[in-house]
């Protein structure tokens, strides 16, 4: 009998998922820019994770925790630089802008680059050593993401007396404001979106050519595709796979410093969480391992579900970037890309 | 048709000693444990196992000072142990059996719980214990559990089907994917669920109702000023449910799908190859997971009467993980082990003025609780990567075994041969197709 109801209940006669083409078609340009900056940020921590993966066939779970350490690494040199954080954006002039904002994304690139190689050390190395099933790197990076989560959360609180870290976000220190440059059909191209997505692309594209032009590159493929004969060729694989982790972490620091000026209050103990979810997924969806294929699979990412939270609303963006990613993998199951580092040409 | 005394381990099959991964010839506590309990008959087994579950069933009843949580009820911590205990074994199944990485597994608790929650909560549309519902009050609980796990079970094969195609780290992706999806639909469909208002007065068995327990024994809140509260009951509840589904899971084990599932996990090609049929043992392997994730859900549902989607989120399916590969993956009382260390550790730290001998402000250290719980993941890791009581069914190693016992040669190898040098080698390498 009530499931006879159901016909006249409220699965069916409210909009249980409102579903409005139309929009997505009012605001196409706008939110296409949009999905490329998020993408950017996306394809730039995806970079660490591919790398990684490419190296050691592990998924860094931690990789999330280093990108935030960046965040917190970028705040607190503008803190140090003499920034207040005050909610409104500061009005520097360009050249002083370009200078401070230059100097906050060193120091994510530092703290980031730094906390990756100490993960590595600290984490990983010892159980490379007593060739531990992959499984348990995958527990350790979880138990490295607890103790970095949680050193910020309530560690770094009590040793900068109280200006960093703690349960709540920062309050933001904005260098630069939205404005708009130009626009293309209905959408505005802003500053912020040309800073990320050229970022993002300029520094995709030298790692790029790291990777696939110098010796060091070469090292690191040759590591990817065979450890054993890598190191009777003369690779030091410890320090090939300590080098992967330094570019991952510089990328992530440069994300981090992206995010921010997108979200300017976005800097938390647990604000890396969900986007390193949504940066794995890219760059699996982009075929892991594939320096390329992380950039277009961010990028794609980001777009698509821009797209569909358009189109379904605000709160259905997290699942159409998973839905995504299960629809491709059931029909391309190595990514769009698929897997390459190993594979490049010598 | 073997016995199970047969099946389960002879002693002398397993008198060689392992040498644990550090390379140390010391055998470590976990290993002994395992020998010790392998070496035991089927009937000494229940003998010993019998007293051992009366002990832990008592031990929420007599809280020993040292043992006993300070900042929390005791007796609750005992039933999330309880929960955490199924869904491990679950997990169990198909990450420690058949070696399927699945890292959404908090979307099958999920379902579980809100299956109970959206039949029996007055707040949910579907409510059937009200006016015109086919539920009895009395009885909605135990009656929503079988349809629970069954939707559960459903709910894994239709995630199953479709990914299963998939191997390594793929397929912890999409399943990861899988459990947001499910925490996020369960945000977001708000007429069905009331997305983060949760639904609430989700049923429980109501049992021993009577004038000081209006509610029965299983309610919330239920003390009776004594040391057996309603955690306790549910304890007690997940217990019974802990020893039905360990023997159903343990006959498995020790039947062709058990066969099967260690087959696929140590080389899927090669089992594929000598005519298991991989595909439906793994969705089987993954069906039987998800209803014993689907009862956990029900088991927790029932006992904060509350369901809320950020009680799913993807943490929760991180520390199932941690339980089975922390306690030994593969090995049923091991995950049992870490399922109780996943939850009893960061407990034990609320409201403690003092570690040991060491005095530290105890809001501080309830604190660092999963700052701590992280170190010891990493700590344990490095020095027990195969887990507190890790499983040695490796069937290469068994046939290695037989072969060189038939040559008349003592053995002596690694508890983990497929580790080689290169981490991953073993389920990553295969992804290339």
């Amino acid at each position: 009998m009530s499931f006879l109801a159901l016909s006249s209940g409220p699965l069916l006669s409210n909009d249980v998922i409102s579903f409005d083409i139309a929009n997505l078609g009012r605001s196409f340009f706008q939110s296409t820019l949009d999905g490329l900056e998020w993408g950017a940020i996306y394809a730039l921590v995806a970079v660490g994770y591919t790398l990684v993966y490419g190296v050691l066939r592990l998924i860094n779970f931690a990789h999330s925790e280093v990108f935030m350490a960046g965040m917190f690494g970028q705040y607190a040199a503008l803190m140090a630089l003499g920034f207040t954080p005050n909610g409104n954006a500061y009005n520097e002039g360009p050249v002083m802008t370009i200078l401070y904002l230059g100097i906050a994304m060193l120091a994510g690139m530092a703290v980031s680059c730094v906390v990756a190689v100490s993960l590595e050390r600290v984490a990983y190395r010892p159980l490379r050593k007593r060739s531990a099933p992959p499984l348990v790197f995958l527990i350790t990076a979880i138990g490295a993401s607890f103790v970095l989560q949680e050193f910020v959360h309530f560690v770094l609180p009590n040793l900068t007396g109280q200006t960093l870290g703690g349960v709540n976000a920062q309050q933001p220190i904005k260098l630069v404001n939205r404005e708009e440059l130009f626009s293309v059909g209905d959408g505005s191209v802003s500053n912020l979106t040309l800073i990320l997505v050229l970022s993002a692309l300029v520094l995709t594209g030298i790692t790029d050519i790291i990777v696939n032009r110098t010796k060091f590159g070469r090292g690191i493929r040759a590591v990817a595709q065979d450890p054993t004969t890598a190191t009777l060729m003369g690779v030091s694989r410890e320090r090939v796979i300590m080098l992967t982790f330094a570019i991952g972490g510089i990328l992530a620091g440069a994300a981090a410093l992206l995010y921010t000026l997108k979200i300017p209050n976005g800097i938390i103990f647990n604000g890396g969480f969900i986007l390193g979810i949504k940066a794995f997924s890219a760059a699996v969806l982009g075929g892991i391992g594939n320096l390329r294929g992380a950039l277009l699979g961010g990028l794609i990412l980001g777009v698509a579900e821009n797209w569909g939270q358009y189109i379904f609303g605000n709160n259905w963006k997290d699942v159409i970037a998973f839905a995504l990613l299960v629809l491709v993998l059931m029909f391309r199951p190595t990514g769009i890309l698929g897997e390459k580092l190993g594979r490049a040409r010598a | 048709m073997s016995t199970p005394a047969a099946a389960s381990g002879k002693p002398q099959a397993r008198a060689d000693q392992p040498k644990p991964a550090g390379g140390k010839e010391k055998i470590a506590i976990g290993d002994r444990f395992r020998l010790w309990w392998n070496s035991l008959s089927r009937p000494t087994q229940w003998a010993v196992g019998v007293p051992f579950i009366i002990l832990l069933a008592l031990l929420p009843v007599v809280r020993p000072p040292g043992i006993s949580t300070v900042g929390t009820d005791f007796g609750g911590v005992m039933a999330q142990f309880g929960m955490i205990a199924l869904i491990a074994i679950g997990l169990n199944v198909v990450v420690g059996q058949t070696g399927l990485l699945d890292l959404g597994y908090v979307g099958f608790y999920a379902v579980g719980a809100y299956t109970v929650g959206l039949l029996t909560s007055p707040d949910s549309p579907w409510n059937q214990t009200g006016d015109g519902g086919w539920l009895s009050a009395k009885w909605a609980w135990l009656a929503v559990l079988p349809i629970a796990v069954a939707i559960t079970a459903i709910s894994g094969l239709i995630l199953g089907t479709p990914t299963l195609r998939l191997r390594g780290d793929y397929l912890a992706i999409v399943t990861l994917g899988f459990g947001e999806i499910v925490r996020l639909l369960a945000d977001n469909l708000d007429t069905l669920t009331r997305g983060g208002q949760g639904l609430s007065q989700v049923a429980y068995p109501r049992l021993g109702e009577s004038d000081t327990a209006m509610n029965g024994v299983f309610a919330a809140g239920y003390s009776n000023g004594g040391n057996i509260n309603n955690g306790v009951w549910w304890f007690w509840l997940s217990l019974l449910l802990i020893v039905l589904v360990l023997l159903g899971v343990g006959n498995l084990e020790r039947s062709r799908v058990g066969r099967s599932w260690v087959a696929i996990r140590e080389d899927e090609d090669a089992a594929e190859i000598m005519g298991v049929p991989t595909f439906r043992f793994k969705l089987w392997a993954f069906v039987i997971g998800a209803g014993i994730g689907g009862l956990s859900g029900a088991l927790y549902a029932g006992q904060v009467q509350f369901v809320v989607p950020t009680n799913f989120n993807v943490i929760n399916s991180m520390l199932f993980l941690c339980a089975v590969v922390l306690g030994g993956q593969g090995n049923k009382l091991g995950v049992i082990l870490g399922a109780f260390i996943v939850v009893y550790l960061p407990n034990y730290f609320l409201g403690r003025t003092e570690f040991l001998w060491w005095n530290i402000n105890g809001n501080a250290i309830a604190d660092y609780k999963y700052l701590f719980f992280g170190l010891a993941l990493i700590v344990l890791m490095i020095f027990r990567p195969q887990g507190l009581i890790p499983v040695r069914q490796k069937l290469m190693t068994y046939g290695r075994q037989i072969w060189l016992a038939a040559r008349g040669k003592r053995t002596k190898f690694d508890d983990n041969p497929a580790g080689s040098d290169k981490p991953g080698s073993t389920a990553a390498a295969e992804v290339s197709r």
